[in-house]
């Protein structure tokens, strides 16, 4: 079959490779119908996650058809159109019983690896680096997805291809944000970052409950979107303070919720960019704390951080002094998707969100170099492969 | 630098036992031809797996043999022809514990029964080839050794173990006995659990390194490498109780591969890919 194969930092290659095969009992072969890049990707390709090997396929963002399952699947049949869960989880282990999917004690085949640097290991993740399991990507005609009765949903009827895809990472991403922003009926809302998950978060804290959502970025077209679209007010943070317009348009207060949306490979303007990008550039720092310094600066006192944005290791300068004398709440992690799906599945459905206008651009996987050098400058929203093309 | 710690089984008060000293602290091999052997072996090592031919392999067996005779001073032709190039004062034994504790979502019953049926192990422990129960208390190990790169070249490690105490559903000890290359003994403890979160697995295993000071030196260097694999082993032992298979990327495709190659049928009893590319990242 074909991938998409990573090759080195800023080298992605497509490759004729072996079909994947069913290995353990509870595994399914899903034939790849879409296949969304990612901005986690992007961390990937660029060397901020280490531990990718020569070779590996990416793509964590996919639907398609099953087409084999092995001996333990109850849930699934051949011929089912899924969309899969990125982040694998067991359904067995306590975190996964407790609905915490990402946290799974038992789907990362290289535990030992996270464990070294992070004290515990999260879940596997598809095509995301050795550190998080090794597992083959979704950039390709075929995947292997383990645990499938877990992580495969069934698309309903109706539901476009187009839609659907992003229910697999971008959706339960960005609702678990603003769920994990716990927002209260009027709270004032602001998110960083207006890529695939920034506007998901956005519908998602107004259908639960935000009176507003003011949406950060500097891309005209994702600012756009977020506005015309998702329906946030906008700042474009090249063309003025963020803080100082944040306090104006919340009456001095700050907003109650602020969501990071962006991570560790943050941009921005000022000094501490260039603070941050030296001290990564020799290795002092991993991460570029930017928007998570922002955020909780600008945030009202006792409100809440939601952090979805991946950030890897060590990062410098967070004002922790700011943090605990606020008094604010600090809530995280990777998506548990399979927490969130099934519901995500019919706000699609009934139109309470909308998700198929990311998709921006579609191509074959030959073109994966090219897609990925698109996304990489931003001038894409969601550049997403089709191996039937 | 001296490690001060104490060994974690003071502590918890668990496993405070040592094996046997009767096989791998026998040495009949003398210090001077010790370090020749490691040297000359570990040269023949490193050029050996930067190739990736028979040549290679060829040469990664020697060296691994060299490598295995140095390091354990225990050399198989000189024990058969009765030979003993040992000095006298060259004795230092120092123990070597693991420790290990992880909570598996399962009923204590459940996860003791699994574990006392010892042939079950090899399905978890990669470096376990078979386990033979002879009779209620005594059984019989086959392994590989510790390090993957020399496991094929050293081929296996046999010893017999007898269980000393037994409590049903909470606590086995064990030890080797009757001349084991590895001398070796261990505690397993099962607890519930708070909030019916399952059963608490609490494991100590100690063994004692081949005799000798060039021996200590060599299994410390090679003992990370063994405890990340003792551990990986029991972190596979919940895989296996919690969801009844074992996380692998073994057998899958890869831009590494060319799609001409027959992809291998993985087994559950030897996840080699992984476990090369566990050391290989150590
Ligand atoms: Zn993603
Ligand atoms: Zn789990």
């Amino acid at each position: 079959m074909k991938a998409v194969c990573y090759n080195g930092i800023g080298d992605l290659r497509t490759e004729r490779v072996p079909d994947p095969s069913i290995i353990n009992p509870k595994d399914a072969i899903i034939r790849v119908i879409l296949s969304s890049v990612c901005g986690s990707d992007l961390h990937l390709l660029n060397g901020y996650v280490p531990t990718m090997r020569e070779g590996d396929i990416i793509g964590h963002e996919f639907m398609g058809e099953v087409v084999e399952i092995g001996s333990e699947v109850k849930q699934l049949r051949k011929g089912d159109r899924v969309v899969v869960c990125s982040i694998l989880g067991c359904g067995e282990c306590q975190y996964c019983k407790d609905t915490n999917w990402s946290l799974c004690d038992n789907s990362n085949p290289h535990a030992w690896i996270p464990e070294k640097a992070y004290g515990d290991s999260p879940a596997g993740i598809l095509g995301y680096s050795h550190a998080f399991g090794g597992y083959a990507g979704s950039h390709a005609d075929y995947i292997r997805v383990p645990f499938a009765d877990r992580g495969c949903f069934v698309i309903p009827e109706g539901l476009s291809d187009e839609a659907a895809v992003f229910a697999s990472d971008a959706m339960p991403t960005g609702f678990m944000a603003a769920d994990l922003a716990d927002i209260q009926p009027g709270n004032i809302v602001a998110i960083w970052g207006c890529g695939g998950v920034g506007q998901m978060a956005i519908q998602s804290a107004f259908l639960l409950g935000a009176s507003r959502v003011i949406a950060i970025d500097r891309e005209p077209e994702r600012l756009r979107m977020a506005k015309e679209i998702s329906g946030a007010e906008i700042l474009d943070f090249s063309k003025v303070d963020i803080h100082e317009a944040l306090r104006e348009l919340t009456g001095g207060r700050g907003p109650d919720r602020c969501i990071d949306c962006v991570g560790m490979e943050a941009v921005s303007e000022g000094l501490d960019y260039y603070y941050d990008k030296a001290k990564q550039y020799v290795r002092l720092e991993s991460d570029r704390p930017i928007v998570l310094r922002e955020a909780i600066m600008a945030c009202r006192k006792g409100g809440t951080i939601s952090i979805v944005g991946v950030y890897g290791g060590l990062i410098d300068s967070v004002p922790m002094g700011a943090a605990m004398n606020k008094a604010l709440t600090f809530r995280m992690g990777q998506q548990h998707g399979q927490r969130y799906i099934p519901r995500l599945l019919e706000h699609l459905q009934k139109g309470e969100l909308n998700s198929s206008f990311l998709l921006t651009h579609k191509m074959s996987l030959d073109a994966g170099m090219k897609g990925y050098d698109l996304f990489n400058k931003k001038e894409t929203m969601r550049v997403v492969f089709a191996p039937g093309l | 630098m001296e490690n001060k710690k104490k060994p974690l089984s003071s502590v918890l008060g668990i496993g405070e036992l040592e094996p046997d000293n009767t096989g791998s602290s026998q040495v009949n091999v003398g210090a001077g031809e010790r370090i020749l052997s490691v040297a000359g072996g570990v040269l023949l090592l490193s050029s050996g797996l930067r190739r990736q031919s028979l040549g290679g392999f060829l040469t990664v067996a020697i060296g691994g043999y060299l490598f295995y005779r140095g390091a354990s001073g225990n050399c198989l032709v000189n024990s058969a022809i009765g030979r003993n190039t040992t000095d006298s004062t060259d004795t230092t034994k120092a123990l070597i514990e693991i420790t290990k504790s992880l909570t598996v979502n399962k009923p204590r019953e459940e996860v003791y029964a699994y574990w006392r049926k010892l042939e079950n192990l090899p399905r978890f422990m990669y470096h376990l080839k078979e386990v033979q129960q002879l009779d209620d208390k005594r059984s019989h190990w086959v392994a590989q050794l510790a390090d993957n790169k020399l496991a094929g070249a050293l081929g296996t490690v046999e010893w017999d173990a007898q269980i000393i105490t037994e409590v049903e559903n909470e606590q086995l000890v064990w030890k080797s006995v009757d001349d084991a290359k590895i001398d070796n003994a261990g505690e397993v403890r099962f607890m519930d659990a708070p909030n019916g979160q399952g059963t608490e697995v609490h494991a100590v295993i100690q063994y004692r390194p081949p005799a000798g000071q060039l021996g200590g030196a060599i299994m410390k260097l090679f003992n990370p490498a063994f405890e990340q694999m003792i551990k990986q082993d029991l972190r596979r032992f919940k895989q296996l109780m919690e969801t009844g298979e074992i996380a692998t990327i073994k057998g899958q495709p890869s831009g590494r591969e060319s799609e001409q190659e027959i992809s291998q049928k993985p087994s559950l009893k030897y996840a080699d890919a992984d476990q090369q590319h566990e050391s290989g990242m150590l």
